[in-house]
């Protein structure tokens, strides 16, 4: 078998190997970057698909003077305030559920209380089901747009102000507006 | 057969010709794709073994109801360590060293492309697993969220070993990365002249289509880790909600990473056994090519069915359909290869010795766990079946019978070219008869305990699931001790036997029956003519 010294490789394999692995480690290297890249892409596609029940993070350009209230329709909005794993704040709805016609903004109070001795910061993340009506719950006013810092013992009303899109599916009479609260103080 | 005859190149001729190295160095140091080959095999044995007395420890600890032998706390370390250490330990280092061995050997290649990555990729690997196992010492012990370590499970709630199981996760993936460039570079350049793309083995194919799913979703589960780091340690926010993350994220990377995998583990076995059957049924592979356009439709497939795992975690109803057809859909191409190895076997004169009762018992077994994933499949049901024993069944009768026999199924066909002795027979078939009892034993009670309910990972269920859960773990104990006899018949079969002859198979297909048992070290230094 081996009387023969392996000859050299010609150069034409050696070239086209040299060619394949380059194309395959650009490969492996454009994967890392893809599982990096599905962060923003999977955000832009639930953002407008409204899939995962994210609603927009900035507060809705309300204009008065477009606004036509649809009064055929009775919409209740019903609010779900949740604690994440770990938050000792005291958080709720001052009302569970409101009724509004499409166009027409509703206005309620959530509230919060620290009882901690210690200067928490707390950042609200909104969610709406059902996922098909999430782009159609405007937010006007909103304590989840920003943190909220609460000194020891303090407690505080935060005002909520949202408008359901007159284009609203018909079908839908029903919507729930859940909040988790999350304690991000060490991030702060 | 040494020197002599030729002067011009002798200072090259004691470092290509002569045999192996001697003593341990040639095994840190070796190039050799048998040598390479052999180590994957027992480090994957070895991980076999660990991985196999976890799983045991988790048998135990169910064999009655109550918290008996292990603490819950350590009980989720078992049962996290064995998923990953079975999946990233034993299996596809196991098909890695397969490949390394017989690729080069099938397609008439005297050696992988680069050899020296090739060393260097398989000596990651001990060096990753022991940081891997080191984390069980560690304090607050090793990682305890599932194999599938989902955020902020893994994150926000993880041990502090967690930062060295990210680490090790790490090097795999690079190990596995750049012996998948290893394979792809192999098969595709130094192919003997006349081997064209469709005269390959069906395993140089499928382990070819395997590759590249590995190049396509390793680093992706790399950038799953990656933004765990960065979770934990730098204050980042992508699986943090609180912080404007998302963690259901998680699940779509991990998965878009986890659904290639199953098939990274699943497809050189397809190879395995189409090279067995026609070898024992003495008859061709029937539709070759339909294998091959198979197996590549099963890859393509593979990447877009990942939300099948996340029925429950709250996606629309159309990606719900989406997933359940597109899942639905890889019955077809998996179904014609099923198809293609019973009409192999249709009519031909087969003979029942140990590769070929393992891949029998493949081709029923397997299509079992087929069929278990169909049930699992329909996104309603699912929501009954979701993270039960249901689950636990269909993918360990996809993975045991799939992956593992048809491993075993390759080391008995191929330990006569590797050692130039027969195996035990006797021996190999009490091995096979008790793995299959063994593995039935276990794993399908679990079909009805998932199905009334009892949910995975837990230490712990309510009584009436005593019955199956004694009978399961006996089954356990059986397959697991029985591997010990594996390694009794190896090595048996490396200190002497019937010295074996070329091709031992009668029926056997493949240019690496055409070199004398054992393989010589070095083989086709000079490219065989291939018709």
């Amino acid at each position: 078998m081996s009387e023969q010294d392996r000859e050299e490789k010609p150069e034409a394999i050696e070239r086209s190997t040299r060619r394949t692995v380059i194309r395959s480690i650009l490969v492996a290297c454009g994967m890392f970057a893809f599982g990096f890249a599905m962060v923003p892409l999977y955000n832009v596609f639930c953002q407008v698909t409204g899939l995962n029940g994210k609603t927009d993070p900035d507060p809705y350009m309300y204009k008065a003077a477009e606004a036509k209230v649809d009064t055929s329709r009775d919409i209740k909005v019903q609010f779900v305030a949740t604690k994440n794993a770990g938050m000792s704040w005291d958080f709720s709805p001052s009302t569970p559920q409101v009724t509004v016609h499409p166009g027409e903004p509703g206005l309620l109070n959530f509230v919060a209380k620290n009882p901690t001795d210690k200067r928490m910061v707390g950042q609200a993340i909104p969610s709406v089901t059902p996922f098909e009506a999430t782009n159609f719950l405007h937010k006007v006013e909103c304590f989840c747009f920003t943190t909220q810092t609460l000194e020891p013992g303090e407690e505080k009303v935060m005002p909520l102000r949202i408008i359901v899109d007159q284009e609203l599916p018909k079908h839908i009479k029903k919507l729930t507006l859940s909040y988790t609260l999350f304690d991000v103080t060490h991030m702060n | 057969m040494t020197s002599v005859t030729d002067t011009a190149s002798s200072h090259e001729h004691d470092e290509h010709h002569h045999g192996p190295a001697k003593g341990l160095m040639r095994w840190v140091l070796t190039t050799n794709h048998k040598d390479i080959g052999s180590m994957y095999l027992w480090f994957s044995f070895i991980m076999f073994l660990t991985g196999g007395a976890m799983a045991m420890i988790i048998r135990a600890e169910l064999f009655q109801p109550g918290l008996q032998i292990v603490e819950p706390a350590f009980f989720n370390q078992m049962t996290t360590m064995h998923g990953l250490i079975m999946v990233f330990g034993a299996v596809m280092p196991a098909f890695v060293g397969l490949a390394n061995w017989m690729i080069p050997m099938m397609i008439g290649a005297p050696d992988m492309a680069m050899p020296r990555m090739n060393n260097w990729s398989f000596w990651i690997l001990p060096f990753a697993a022991v940081m891997l196992v080191s984390t069980l010492f560690m304090e607050g012990g090793g990682p305890n969220f599932g194999w599938t370590f989902y955020a902020p499970l893994s994150t926000d709630y993880a041990p502090p070993s967690t930062t060295f199981f990210i680490f090790a996760i790490h090097m795999l993936g690079v190990s596995s990365i750049m012996g998948a460039i290893n394979i792809i570079a192999t098969i595709l350049n130094l192919r003997a002249p006349g081997m064209t793309m469709m005269k390959m083995p069906l395993f140089v194919w499928t382990w070819l289509i395997t590759a590249y799913l590995l190049i396509a979703v390793m680093p992706v589960l790399a950038g799953a880790v990656t933004m765990m780091l960065m979770d934990i340690h730098f204050g980042t926010s992508f699986f943090n909600a609180g912080g404007g993350g998302d963690p259901v994220l998680f699940q779509h990377i991990f998965w878009f990473f986890g659904h290639p995998e199953v098939y990274i583990m699943i497809l050189p076995s397809f190879g395995i056994v189409s090279a067995i059957i026609p070898a024992f049924a003495r008859k061709h592979l029937f539709g070759y090519t339909s294998m091959v356009y198979a197996t590549a439709s099963i890859a393509f497939l593979s990447f877009i069915v990942w939300a099948h795992h996340m029925f429950t975690v709250g996606i629309p109803l159309i990606g719900e359909l989406f997933f359940m057809y597109a899942t639905m859909l890889i019955a077809v191409p998996t179904g014609v290869k099923v198809f293609n190895w019973v009409t192999t076997m249709f009519r031909g004169s087969m003979t029942f010795e140990t590769p070929m009762l393992f891949s029998t018992a493949f081709v029923v077994l397997f299509t079992i766990g087929g069929f278990s994933g169909l049930m699992l499949s329909i996104a309603p049901a699912d929501f009954q079946y979701h993270d039960t024993y249901f689950v636990v069944a269909h993918f360990h009768y996809v993975l045991v019978p799939g992956a593992i026999f048809a491993i075993f199924a390759a080391c008995y066909y191929w330990l006569p070219k590797w050692t130039g002795h027969m195996y035990d027979e006797t021996l190999a078939k009490v091995h096979f008869w008790m793995s299959f009892i063994g593995m039935n034993l276990t794993f399908f009670p679990m079909h009805f305990v998932g199905l009334a309910g009892m949910p995975r990972r837990i230490p712990d269920y309510a009584l009436q699931f005593a019955n199956f859960n004694e009978i399961s773990s006996i089954g356990g104990f059986l397959f697991g001790t029985t591997q010990l006899l594996f390694l009794f018949i190896v090595i048996k079969c490396i200190r002497g036997g019937e010295k074996a002859e070329a091709k031992p198979w009668e029926g056997a297909e493949g240019l690496e029956w055409s070199v004398p048992s054992p393989a010589p070290y070095h083989t086709f230094t000079t490219p065989p003519d291939v018709k």
